[in-house]
């Protein structure tokens, strides 16, 4: 089962505690720390924008270059990524944009027999 | 319908977050098998899983563990990647923040693309909510996926055997962030924010550590937020 060798422990451990601890400050930062205080507008009108700056920079590359096609461009990917998108700002429905992205994709990956 | 309890608040969370088992479960299972597959063990996958609770950076550093990066670069690149969750924290806290603290400290365990983008919506939504309610909700939207994203991580470990490359289960996590973006574009300045951030995030691939993330949501937060403010002065703002 093991065809790759395991990581040294150490090095393991160190990034699993790193990254809880790390993951946990970055969520408690604000909620926790900063409370009912209440933050200037500038602040918040900067933070309105936050998820929708952030999932489209997180996606755009994933899209444009595909890990599971070793990073070309692929034709039914693009295609899910542009009907998934589409659909939910259509709909403003989420699963309905999940589940006719998932058929896009699972329909052309059939047809192009990959 | 009245919801006036708490308690419905939490069921209503629970209910709303119920398509997301459809991204949760896929998405833990293939961590699971990843992670599996890169060697550790059953212990390590669920204590990695557990205590860190966030899909996307997880994905980072088993990634980067697996190009043989240093420790460092590691944890920094997969907390780059998780940085939108500080700012998720920084939104959430003008609605949660006047809930006792051991709640805020559970809820910044819990806070995660899924119960951010489904609670944001229903606090803007519902201005009269209470504290107390919203934090129902909250942990309502979190009451199902994270125990489903839990057990898929430990099903994808245990099998650990590959599943079919057909399932294209590498592409479940851009299908669902990009589900989330369509009902986010609300306004022009949405609209702008979220080109901003795609056009900087392509012309910032190459940047090292996952950077490129980073700069391309800082263009598009700023964008969004000078666009707000420009449409506000010109009164067409709406």
């Amino acid at each position: 089962m093991n065809a790759t060798p395991a990581f040294d422990p150490v090095t393991l451990w160190a990034v699993i505690v790193g990254m809880a601890v790390g993951s946990f400050a970055l969520r408690f930062l604000f909620i926790g720390l900063v409370g009912s205080r209440a933050m200037p507008e500038w602040v918040l009108r900067h933070l309105r924008y936050t998820a929708v700056a952030m999932l489209p920079a997180l996606v755009a590359p994933l899209v444009a270059w595909p890990a599971a096609t070793g990073g070309q461009p692929d034709m039914p990917r693009m295609s899910a990524a542009a009907v998934t998108f589409v659909v939910g700002y259509l709909t403003k429905n989420v699963i309905a944009a999940i589940l006719s992205g998932a058929v896009t994709l699972y329909a052309l990956l059939y047809l192009l027999g990959v | 319908m009245t919801r006036t309890t708490a308690n419905s608040y939490f069921w209503l969370g629970c209910r709303n977050s119920a398509p997301f088992i459809f991204v949760a479960a896929p998405f833990g299972l293939l961590f699971g098998v990843l992670a599996a597959e890169a060697g550790l063990n059953l212990v390590e996958i669920m204590t990695f899983t557990v205590t860190v609770f966030a899909g996307a950076a997880q994905f980072t550093a088993l990634q980067l563990m697996q190009e043989e990066a240093p420790t460092l670069i590691v944890l920094a690149s997969a907390l780059a990647v998780n940085l939108r969750v500080a700012m998720y924290s920084a939104s959430l806290t003008p609605f949660l923040g006047a809930a006792p603290l051991w709640q805020r400290a559970l809820a910044a365990y819990f806070t995660v693309d899924q119960s951010y983008s489904l609670s944001i919506i229903r606090f803007e939504l519902e201005p009269g909510m209470t504290v107390p309610q919203r934090m129902a909700y909250f942990f309502g939207t979190n009451s199902l996926i994270a125990p489903v994203w839990y057990t898929a991580t430990l099903v994808g470990a245990v099998m650990g055997a590959r599943i079919p490359e057909s399932w294209a289960l590498d592409f479940a996590l851009p299908i669902a962030f990009l589900a989330m973006i369509g009902p986010m574009l609300r306004t022009h300045a949405h609209m702008l924010a979220a080109l901003v951030s795609i056009l900087v995030s392509i012309l910032a691939v190459g940047v090292p550590y996952n950077l490129g993330l980073l700069i391309a949501g800082c263009a598009g937060m700023v964008t969004g937020a000078y666009a707000e403010l420009v449409m506000t002065r010109r009164g067409t703002w709406a």
